[in-house]
């Protein structure tokens, strides 16, 4: 008798755990799906530029898989169209990704207290998007199960990519161009729409913003790579928070 | 096969900076003042993510990212949700090509 109760007691903790976890990673696909809306017409070009300029099908979905980097991927292509050399392409790439670098150590920052084997798959499927959506929702980092709810929003970005690139090297244009050209706005009005509300609750965080953009815009002016201008603006913007968040300390 | 050189290289340059983070992280403790750093970049790097790149939506025309990007705001500003404000700025960035 007593050691079935043990059995039972062991059990229960268990499913709930499990519905916990389920409960959380599907509420971080919710989370992602502006994400998909952006990134499906981004990756279905990328497929047909890809399959134009001379890659496989599979080259180019491996890409998709293993390199997870949009502007770099469209960067990539076209070097590898034009015929650049690999260790040129190679390091452009790490130029124009070194950005990510700080996001992560950002999100790392914010995932403390989540295991290690969980953090290793959520910064390889750190990009631009998935950052900011996760940061946007630290809240979530501290409840329990967190990481499922990161690894959610992660998912359906990556499963987007990928297949979107897919289809695009099969289909080829099946987006009409005015609409493709349109989806353009997608991901900047995503940025946009995560950005406002948080500006809404402390307007110092909309002042961080407008500093890392005029940096940025500066950099470009002065005739640097986008890459190394928006690490910069990211960069230097943050400092400001140094002095803005000294009040609200979180 | 230099394709596959290529892509090997492109995803080991940016696997790594991605990755190097979650290990050099969990070792520190930072000062309140990087802490502070820190939670202010996901805003800097929006900042910097949205402006000047939203106008080159549509490369010839500057002025309809930027439009695009005020509708969002608009949007947003009422509170909608993030995927509604995605619509609303591909709908208007829509019309302004034809």
């Amino acid at each position: 008798m007593i050691s079935k109760r043990r059995t039972e007691a062991q059990i229960e903790p268990a499913m709930e755990n499990e519905a916990g976890q389920l409960h959380m990673f599907q509420r971080g696909m919710m989370t992602g799906i502006p994400i998909m809306l952006g990134y499906l017409p981004i990756a279905v070009t990328f497929g047909v530029l890809a399959k134009q300029a001379g890659m496989s099908l599979t080259e180019l979905t491996l890409m998709s898989l293993l390199v997870f980097a949009g502007a770099a991927q469209f960067m990539g292509t076209n070097m590898i169209a034009v015929g650049t050399g690999a260790l040129e392409i190679i390091i452009a790439t790490f130029v124009l990704n070194f950005r990510h670098f700080v996001m992560s150590l950002s999100f790392m920052n914010q995932l403390r207290g989540i295991a290690l084997k969980w953090k290793l798959p959520m910064s390889l499927g750190l990009t631009d998007e998935t950052f900011a959506v996760s940061a946007l929702h630290s809240e979530e980092a501290r409840k329990e199960n967190g990481a499922f709810y990161y690894i959610g929003i992660i998912i359906v970005a990556y499963l987007s990519w990928v297949l979107g690139s897919l289809l695009g090297g099969i289909l080829g244009e099946i987006i009409p161009e005015r609409l493709s050209q349109s989806m353009g706005i997608a991901l900047y009005a995503m940025f946009i729409g995560l950005l406002v509300p948080s500006v809404k609750k402390n307007l110092r965080i909309g002042l961080i913003a407008i500093i890392a953009m005029l940096i940025n815009a500066i950099c470009v002016q002065l005739g640097l790579s986008t890459g190394w201008a928006i690490v910069i603006g990211t960069v230097l913007g943050g400092m400001s928070g140094i002095y803005l968040f000294k009040e609200n300390e979180q | 096969m230099t394709n596959l050189l290529i892509i090997i290289g492109m995803s080991i340059v940016t696997m790594v900076p991605r990755i190097i983070p979650a290990f050099v992280v969990e070792k520190l403790q930072f000062r309140p003042w990087i802490n502070r750093w820190l939670s202010a970049i996901p805003y800097a790097a929006l900042g910097a993510l949205i402006f000047p790149g939203i106008m080159t939506v549509i490369p010839e025309e500057p002025m309809v990212g930027i439009i695009g990007g005020v509708v969002a705001i608009i949007l947003a500003s009422f509170g909608l949700n993030v995927v509604l404000v995605v619509i609303g700025a591909i709908l208007t960035v829509f019309l302004f090509t034809v």
